[in-house]
């Protein structure tokens, strides 16, 4: 079988690397935002109190200008599958179509439908109404997250479906494996809390920022108070939920949780140190000097004291049998595709489990053939495979650290924000505000370094155990790569110089511009006197 | 017939719904995007005309969205096939549609003169580009595209995309398209604006439903012509969804007429096609924008059936290995994910119809230019 150019495929992975982090810088101050705005505008529902609705109005504008970019992107993710990734997207588009385009008839629409009323529906709608299409936009947002993290989870944990020998692909058996994959629901609910996270610090540095300047006093008390609350409760619910992931990893993707882990070895409890910092070398495989807590790892990732975890080298080892009989499987698929012999479709069935490490193989064989290797060649091939199917250790394990130390700085700065906020000393905390303010951009970056944890450490595979990356991509040239990056970058890089610009324009204006411009602004520290009539606005 | 051939039909038939959704809800609002800078003279026209699709742009993309992911569930290997074969044109398109909700959101936040003519601008590409690319894909599976398959399904590609690009048929094709997107916008606009605003939506149109009719007749004369696929060996419809499967293709001249000449009844499709545009000519001419709206929907029915009609079972032939040329029956997903798709969609599709439904509702009338420059949610 022919291999793709390395180059297309190297450039296709920087891409999807580059267009969906780029997607998730959007995405969860969207997720968490939505949430944030139902929860003002209930307030006011509730209370009458027109500064909820102004706080509601005004975190929605900066709402919109981050909801447009994350749109566009997310697009763009949506044509990648078929664009870079068509062998993937053939193999693997059934079982991993269907939520997605679920995810267009559940979430999408209901989303983008009632965004439009969301913003120009005030006048139109009675409150509750408009109170209930809030809510819709929230749960659509967060709904999109659901679906699209079951067709993620689909493929770390390749569960409800099997390679069908006929059409030659993943073929979907059961719905409710799909949906109910464990490694789904844990990933769905990490994922949209981190969200809450991102809004709470962005709606809390904000505040904090006025509070500072000693604008909108009134406005951004309320504002930073229901934020830290807001924040902490999500920070914990983030940390428990990562540790459910990071158990889920131990059982069904164990390479990737011994790269997490920067794990050579198999661990050796009950005393094994969780590494607090260490130096991977993927070249030499081995940790060049290691910080650690002693007798943590074990009961971190398996919740007992004397689970051995098996190390790096040890997975290597045992992938040797798994190759070599992959090697057969996929020799017989070729064979039963071409006369459709039962014999040869026995011979796959026996060794269907490991086919995934017989295309493996396919870099190392000779002519790039695994379906014509001699039986001399063969224990070299093997020998060379092997290394293949670790993960970058160095990547996934400063990933992953990054987003843990992040998200005990997120604890610790939440809850000393609730408990200032709560005694009303926040204007006294200057350093305390300006932190809020500076950290503005962290959680966005812990989400990303959780992505680059999560897929690094997927690879190289696609769908784990079955398709390797290398063989995913389409069959294009270089300069074809090269053009869509290009563009990518051009376009990307104005979309992000328009999108900081009007954040800080419309967060430097802050809400009277937003409602009552042709009042005099340094009358505005009191909100409350604030006509709401949004259409008295310029 | 099998379960799964029944299957197969629905979800093809699904297809050209989602086609024709996707034609009517989002060419509409790209028509509005090309024909801005020409109906708004000044800046406050040009947001009164953004307005009146501003609460619904973001929903109707959704069409083009879930035309992606349908695809993709519903025909993974079409999906796939297709998206890479016009790569170079899949990117352009994807470039002008990236631009736009970024367009819509951030042109009227600043204040600068240069700020708000560059997004005009974009509107007008990210307006006609697409519907240009759209027509022009029909007109490129029509004709075939060069591809095929390795043992294991991954595909190759066997020209290059200029092959695609530049031809006659072609652009006739993608131009049909936009003067059916121009003339829904310009309906779209005549229904929720006043003069001057009316008069010149009035105006572009009469001209899209005229040129629409011009460019359908010219291009049912290529299709009679051109060299279309038939199968020349019966296959079976339930079969493993795979084009390696074994079929036998020939391309022969004027093939896509075999499927009218076997069922007559077919061309009341291209007659229903001519009859909508005809009559939407007409209806804007005796301001009835209403009417016209309703009747938009009925080209866009006529075209996208009676492309389908003659190239049914096929979906994208293939001129360099005909034979495994993909066909509604060999690039399915499988009978339970078909099965499953289905269930989602009849719950939420007429749920969709509903809430989009009322959402027009709720913000029906006129859009007038004093309450928009007063309006802070306004785009
Ligand atoms: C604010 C963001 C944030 C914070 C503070 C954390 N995470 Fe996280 N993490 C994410 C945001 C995130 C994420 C971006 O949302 C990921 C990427 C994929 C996913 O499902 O969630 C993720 C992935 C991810 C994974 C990989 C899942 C996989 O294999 O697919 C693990 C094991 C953890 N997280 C564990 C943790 C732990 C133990 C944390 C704290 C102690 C933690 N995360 C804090
Ligand atoms: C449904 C959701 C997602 C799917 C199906 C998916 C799929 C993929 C695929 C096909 C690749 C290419 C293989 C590779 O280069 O490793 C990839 C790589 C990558 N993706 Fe995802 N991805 C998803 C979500 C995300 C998101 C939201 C992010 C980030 C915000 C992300 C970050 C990355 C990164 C960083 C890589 C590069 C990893 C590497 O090459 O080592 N992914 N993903
Ligand atoms: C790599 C796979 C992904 C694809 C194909 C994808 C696709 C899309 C598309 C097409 C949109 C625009 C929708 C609209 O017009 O309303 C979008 C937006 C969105 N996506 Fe993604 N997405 C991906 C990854 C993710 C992930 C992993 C999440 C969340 C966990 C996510 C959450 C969202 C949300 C909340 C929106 C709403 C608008 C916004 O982003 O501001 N996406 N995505």
């Amino acid at each position: 079988m022919d291999i793709i150019n390395p180059t297309v495929v190297d450039l296709s992975r920087f891409q999807f690397a580059l267009t969906a982090l780029y997607h998730f810088m959007f995405v969860p101050l969207t997720l968490g935002l939505t949430f944030m705005l139902a929860a003002m505008e209930t307030v006011y529902v509730v209370t009458g109190r027109k500064i909820y609705k102004e706080m509601a109005q005004f975190w929605g504008k900066l709402f919109g200008i981050n909801f447009a970019i994350g749109v566009a992107t997310g697009l763009t993710m949506e044509f990648e599958f078929g664009t870079n990734w068509s062998m993937y997207s053939r193999f693997f588009g059934d079982m991993f179509g269907t939520p997605l385009a679920i995810e267009g008839l559940m979430a999408f629409f209901m989303e983008s439908t009632f965004v439009g009323l969301m913003f120009f529906g005030w006048d139109r709608l009675s409150k509750q109404a408009h109170l209930a299409i809030t809510y819709l936009v929230a749960l659509g947002s967060n709904l999109s997250a659901l679906w699209i993290l079951i067709a993620n989870a689909s493929m770390n944990v390749p569960e409800g479906g099997h390679f069908d020998p006929e059409t030659m692909r993943m073929q979907f058996d059961s719905f409710v494996h799909v949906i109910f994959n464990p490694d789904a629901q844990s990933k769905f609910v990490h994922t949209s809390v981190a969200g809450y996270v991102s809004a709470a610090l962005f709606v809390m540095g904000i505040s904090a920022f006025y509070l500072l300047r000693g604008q909108h006093k009134q406005f951004a008390a309320r504002s930073f108070r229901m934020a830290a609350l807001f924040g902490i409760i999500s920070t914990v619910a983030v940390i428990t939920l990562g540790d459910v992931l990071g158990r889920m990893d131990y059982e069904k993707q164990p390479t990737k949780i011994a790269a997490i882990e920067g794990l050579w070895h198999t661990s050796k409890p009950p005393y094994e140190p969780w590494i607090l910092a260490a130096l991977p070398d993927d070249a030499k495989q081995e940790n060049h000097f290691e910080i650690g807590v002693p007798f943590v790892l074990t009961p971190l990732i398996a919740h007992d004291f004397n689970t051995p975890i098996t190390g790096l080298h040890e997975l290597e080892d045992a992938a040797g049998p798994r190759i070599q009989s992959g090697i057969e499987a996929v020799s017989a698929l070729r064979r039963y595709g071409e006369t459709h012999q039962q014999a040869d479709l026995d011979i796959f069935r026996a060794h269907e489990e490991d086919m995934g490490y017989g295309f493996l193989a396919t870099r190392h064989a000779p002519n790039q053939d695994v379906t014509n290797i001699s039986a001399e060649a063969l224990p070299k091939v093997i020998e060379e495979t092997k290394p293949d199917i670790l993960p970058n250790v160095f990547v996934t394990f400063w990933a992953f650290r990054l987003m843990v130390f992040l998200a005990l700085y997120f604890f610790a700065l939440f809850a000393i924000s609730s408990y200032v906020s709560l005694k009303n000393k926040l204007e006294r905390n200057k350093l305390l505000l300006r932190l809020c303010l500076w950290s503005i951009p962290l959680p966005i970056l812990a989400t990303e370094f959780g992505w680059i944890t999560a897929e690094a450490g997927r690879q190289p595979w696609t769908v784990f155990n079955k398709l390797p990356t290398f063989l995913s991509s389409s069959t294009h040239s270089v300069s074809y790569m090269v053009f869509s990056l290009a563009g990518f970058t051009l376009l990307y890089s104005i979309f992000i110089a328009a999108e900081l610009y009007l954040m800080f324009k419309f967060a430097r204006l802050g809400p009277e511009a937003h409602d009552a411009p042709h009042d005099d602004a340094t009358q505005h520290p009191h909100l409350t006197a604030v006509s709401s009539t949004p259409s008295a606005a310029h | 017939m099998e379960l799964y051939a029944i299957l197969k039909l629905i979800w093809a038939a699904l297809l050209c719904v989602l086609f024709i959704g996707l034609g009517l809800m989002v060419g509409m609002d790209m028509g509005v995007g090309t024909l801005l800078r020409f109906v708004g003279r000044n800046d406050g026209e040009r947001r009164t005309a953004l307005n009146i699709i501003g609460p619904h742009w973001d929903g109707n993309q959704v069409w083009f969205i879930l035309g992606g992911g349908a695809i993709f569930a519903a025909f993974p290997t079409l999906y796939a096939t297709s998206f890479s074969v016009f790569y170079v044109v899949m990117i352009l398109l994807l470039f002008s549609m990236i631009l736009r909700p970024v367009a819509f959101e951030y042109r009227s936040k600043a204040d600068s003169k240069l700020w708000r003519a560059s997004w005009d601008w974009v509107f007008l590409i990210s307006g006609f580009l697409p519907m240009f690319i759209y027509g022009a894909a029909f007109g490129n599976i029509l004709e075939g595209v060069g591809y095929h398959f390795g043992w294991n399904g991954q595909y190759y590609q066997d020209s290059s995309f200029f092959s695609y690009l530049l031809n006659p048929f072609v652009i006739l094709c993608g131009l049909m398209s936009v003067s059916l997107s121009v003339y829904q916008g310009g309906v779209m606009l005549m229904i929720r604006s006043e003069d001057p605003i009316y008069g010149r939506a009035r105006t572009y149109a009469q001209r899209g439903g005229i040129l629409a009719i011009i460019l359908f007749a010219v291009g049912g004369l290529f299709i009679s012509r051109m060299k279309g696929f038939v199968l020349t060996a019966p296959v079976d419809p339930a079969m493993p969804a795979n084009p390696l499967h074994g079929q036998e293709v020939a391309q022969i001249a004027g093939a896509w007429l075999h499927n009218y000449a076997v069922h007559p009844a077919l061309w009341l499709l291209p007659v229903l096609g001519f009859a909508c545009m005809v009559l939407g000519v007409l209806a804007v001419r005796a301001h009835n924008g209403g009417l016209a709206w309703w009747v938009g929907l009925g080209s866009w029915i006529g075209t996208i059936g009676t492309v389908g009609a003659a190239m049914f079972p096929f979906l994208m032939p293939s001129t360099t290995a005909p034979n495994q040329s993909l066909t509604i029956w060999n690039s399915t997903a499988s009978a339970y994910g078909l099965s499953c798709m289905l269930v989602v969609a009849l719950i939420f599709v007429p749920l969709i119809l509903c809430y989009t439904s009322w959402c027009y509702y709720v913000m029906r009338g006129k859009v007038r230019t004093a309450d928009i420059i007063h309006d802070s949610h306004s785009y």
